[in-house]
C-alpha cells in the first residue's frame, strides 16, 4: 500500500543500534546510580534500625515498622508507577485498537513499544507482593495474623482480603494483560506481511474482549494493590481515580516518545495533529482526574463518616505539601498550558507538560501509598529518588529495545493511509 | 455599495469543491462566499478566512461565569441566609467551599457555552425570523455555491470554474 513507509521502517531497522546504544547508556548510567542507591537503601534500614532501637526504650514499635517500610514503599510505588505507564498506554491502545480509530495506526508500534514494559515490570510488582505476602516488610497490615486477629473489621474482609486468593488475583490480571499485549503484538506485525485483514480484525475482536477484562480487573487491582494497604478506608470510585492517573500518564508518555523519535527522524510520517491529538487527550485526562480526585474528597468531606475521613486528615495534616502539590501539577499547570490550541503543536511546551505531569502523578501514586505505610515519616529522598531512577532506567532501556525490534512505522494497517494524512 | 456582478459556480461535491477552491485562489481570485450544506472541513483555512477568536471570547465568559458563582454562592449560603447543611454550621465561606465547587464548575460551564452561542449568532447577524441569505435553495439540500466578483474576466473565470468541475454556473447583475 503505501512502498515508501516500507521503505522507511526498513531504514529504521537497520538505524536504530544508535538509539540502542544510548538508550542501553543511559540505562546502565542509571542502572548504576539504582544499584548504588539500592545499597543505600539497605543502609538505611540499618540505621533506621539502629535509630528506632534507641526509641524501642519507649517501645515505639509502631515507628520501627514505619521507618522499615519506607525503603520498601519508595521501591512499591516507583516500580507500580512505571508498571502502571504500561498498563495505562495498554488501555490506550486497545480503545484505539477496539474503535478503530483512523488517526492512530502511525503510533502503534510506539504504543507497543511502551507495553512491552509490562511483562518485566508486572514481574517486579508481582515479586514485591508475594514478598509482601511472605512478611518480608509491613505494608499491607492485614497480611499480618496477629492484627487481623484483633481485628473485627479485618476478620469481616479475611473471605476476600486474604494472602492466597491475593496472589491468585494478582496472576490472573498480569496474566491477562500480558497475554493480551504479546497477541496483539504478533497480529500487529503479521498484518505487515499479510495479503488481507484477518488479523486486523482478529486484533479488534482481541482488543474487545481485553477491554471488558481490563475494566474489572483494573478496577479490582487498584483496591487489592494500594486500597488495601489502608485496609479500613474504602472509596468506591477508587478504580477510576486510579485508572485516570494511569492513562494520563501513559499518554504523556506515548507523546514523549514520540516526539522523541520523531526528532531522530524516525517516525517522518508523524505530524503535528497527531501530537495535538495525544495533547489534548492529555489535557482531557487531567481535567477527568481531578473530577475523580475532587469527587472523592467532596463526598467523603460531606458524610463525614469517621472512618472514611481519616484517610483525607492523615493527607491533609502529614502530607500537605504533596497532596496539594499535586493538584497544582496535575490539574492547574496543564490546564493552563495545553488550554490553548496551538501550544498543543508546540512539541517541546508538550514535553515539558508531560514532565510536571509524570512528577504529579508519581506524586499521586506516592501519596495512596505512602502514608498508610510510613505515616507522618515520609521524606522524598535517596530510596525514593534511587528507586525512581532505577525504574525509570529499566523501563527506558526496555521500551527502546523493543521498539528496535520492529518497523517504527505500520505497513498494512487498514487505516494507515487515513493516518498518514491525518489533519485536524 | 456599488452594484457588482458576481458569477456564482455550484459543485455537488465537497471534495470537488475543496479543490477548486484552492485552485481559483491559487489563481489570485478573491472568493467572496461559500455557501454548504453542511460544514466543510478545512474550507476556511483553504479560503484563507482569519482564524475564528470565539475560543477566547468563550474563555472570558467562563472566567465571568467563574466569579458570577462564587460571588452568588458567598451571598446566598454565607452572608443573606446562612444555613447548616449537613452538620458544618461554621458559617465561613472558605471552609463551606468544597461543597460550592460543583456549583462553580457548572456555572463557568453555562456561562461559556450559552454566551458563546449568543456571541455566535449575533457575529453571524443571524436573529429569529431573518431572512435567508443563501442565494439558492439548493444550497441547503445538495449543491455548494462558490460567489466571485467579476471585473471584466467573465469568461477567463467560466473556463477556470468549469475546469475546476463545477456543474453550473450563474452570472448575478446587481447584487447587493
Amino acid at each position: 500500500m503505501a512502498v515508501g513507509v516500507l521503505g522507511i521502517g526498513i531504514g529504521f531497522v537497520s538505524a536504530p543500534g544508535t538509539v540502542e546504544e544510548a538508550k542501553a547508556m543511559v540505562a546502565a548510567h542509571d542502572d548504576g546510580h539504582g544499584d548504588s542507591h539500592g545499597e543505600e537503601a539497605s543502609h538505611a534500614i540499618a540505621s533506621d534500625h539502629g535509630e528506632a532501637t534507641d526509641h524501642s526504650a519507649a517501645h515505639d514499635e509502631h515507628l520501627l515498622h514505619q521507618l522499615q517500610n519506607r525503603p520498601w514503599s519508595a521501591l512499591y510505588v516507583a516500580a507500580f508507577f512505571f508498571f502502571m505507564i504500561a498498563l495505562g498506554v495498554l488501555a490506550f491502545y486497545g480503545i484505539q485498537r477496539a474503535s478503530q480509530a483512523g488517526w492512530s495506526p502511525m503510533l502503534f508500534r510506539v504504543m507497543e513499544g511502551i507495553t512491552a514494559y509490562l511483562v518485566p515490570g508486572g514481574i517486579i510488582v508481582f515479586v514485591i507482593l508475594v514478598l509482601s505476602v511472605l512478611h518480608f516488610n509491613h505494608m499491607f497490615t492485614w497480611m499480618d495474623a496477629d492484627v487481623v486477629a484483633h481485628d473485627k473489621l479485618l476478620q469481616n474482609k479475611a473471605g476476600y482480603l486474604n494472602p492466597t486468593f491475593f496472589l491468585i488475583r494478582a496472576a490472573i490480571f498480569l496474566g491477562g494483560w500480558i497475554g493480551y499485549r504479546e497477541i496483539s503484538r504478533k497480529l500487529s506485525i503479521a498484518q505487515d506481511n499479510a495479503d488481507d485483514n484477518s488479523n486486523f480484525k482478529k486484533n479488534f475482536r482481541f482488543s474487545a474482549a481485553f477491554l471488558v477484562f481490563y475494566l474489572i480487573s483494573e478496577s479490582i487491582m487498584s483496591w487489592d494493590w494500594i486500597m488495601s494497604v489502608d485496609p479500613h478506608w474504602f472509596s468506591t470510585l477508587f478504580g477510576w481515580y486510579v485508572f485516570a492517573s494511569m492513562i494520563v500518564s501513559g499518554i504523556t508518555v506515548i507523546a514523549m516518545v514520540t516526539i522523541y523519535l520523531k526528532s531522530k527522524g524516525y517516525l517522518p510520517d508523524v505530524n503535528d495533529s497527531h501530537i495535538h491529538d495525544l495533547a489534548k487527550f492529555m489535557f482531557g485526562f487531567s481535567i477527568f482526574w481531578t473530577y475523580l480526585w475532587f469527587g472523592q474528597f467532596m463526598l467523603i468531606w460531606y458524610a463525614n463518616i469517621p472512618e472514611e475521613v481519616t484517610y483525607f486528615v492523615t493527607r491533609i495534616e502529614d502530607y500537605n505539601l504533596p497532596f496539594f502539590g499535586m493538584v497544582v501539577m496535575n490539574f492547574v499547570f496543564p490546564l493552563l498550558l495545553l488550554m490553548n490550541s496551538d501550544f498543543k503543536r508546540v512539541n517541546w511546551f508538550v514535553i515539558m507538560t508531560g514532565i510536571v505531569l509524570l512528577a504529579g502523578h508519581y506524586l499521586d501514586i506516592f501519596n495512596m501509598i505512602m502514608p498508610a505505610t510510613v505515616g507522618d515519616q515520609w521524606y522524598i529522598g535517596i530510596p525514593e529518588l534511587g528507586a525512581i531512577l532505577f525504574f525509570a532506567g529499566a523501563f527506558i532501556f526496555w521500551v527502546f529495545r523493543a521498539l528496535t525490534h520492529a518497523p517504527l512505522q505500520p505497513t498494512r494497517n487498514p487505516f494507515i493511509e487515513e493516518s498518514r494524512h491525518f489533519h485536524y | 455599495m456599488a452594484a457588482t456582478t458576481v458569477i456564482h459556480a455550484y459543485y455537488d461535491d465537497d471534495d470537488v469543491l475543496m479543490h477548486a477552491v484552492k485552485k481559483v485562489k491559487a489563481e489570485k481570485h478573491h472568493i467572496e462566499e461559500v455557501y454548504c450544506p453542511f460544514p466543510v472541513h478545512g474550507l476556511d483555512k483553504a479560503m484563507g478566512l482569519a482564524p475564528t477568536r470565539i475560543a477566547i471570547t468563550s474563555f472570558m465568559y467562563g472566567c465571568l461565569g467563574l466569579i458570577v458563582s462564587i460571588v452568588m454562592m458567598k451571598y446566598i449560603m454565607i452572608d443573606a441566609w446562612p444555613m447548616d447543611i449537613g452538620g458544618k454550621p461554621s458559617f465561613s465561606y472558605i471552609e463551606n467551599m468544597p461543597a460550592f465547587v460543583p456549583i462553580m464548575f457548572e456555572l463557568t460551564v453555562f456561562f461559556a457555552a450559552h454566551l458563546m452561542v449568543i456571541t455566535f449568532y449575533l457575529r453571524s447577524r443571524l436573529w429569529p425570523f431573518k431572512k435567508a441569505e443563501n442565494p439558492d435553495v439548493r444550497t441547503t439540500d445538495a449543491h455548494f455555491i462558490m460567489e466571485i466578483e467579476v471585473h471584466n474576466n467573465e469568461s477567463e473565470l467560466k473556463d477556470l470554474l468549469l475546469d475546476t468541475g463545477a456543474v453550473e454556473l450563474n452570472i448575478i447583475k446587481n447584487s447587493h
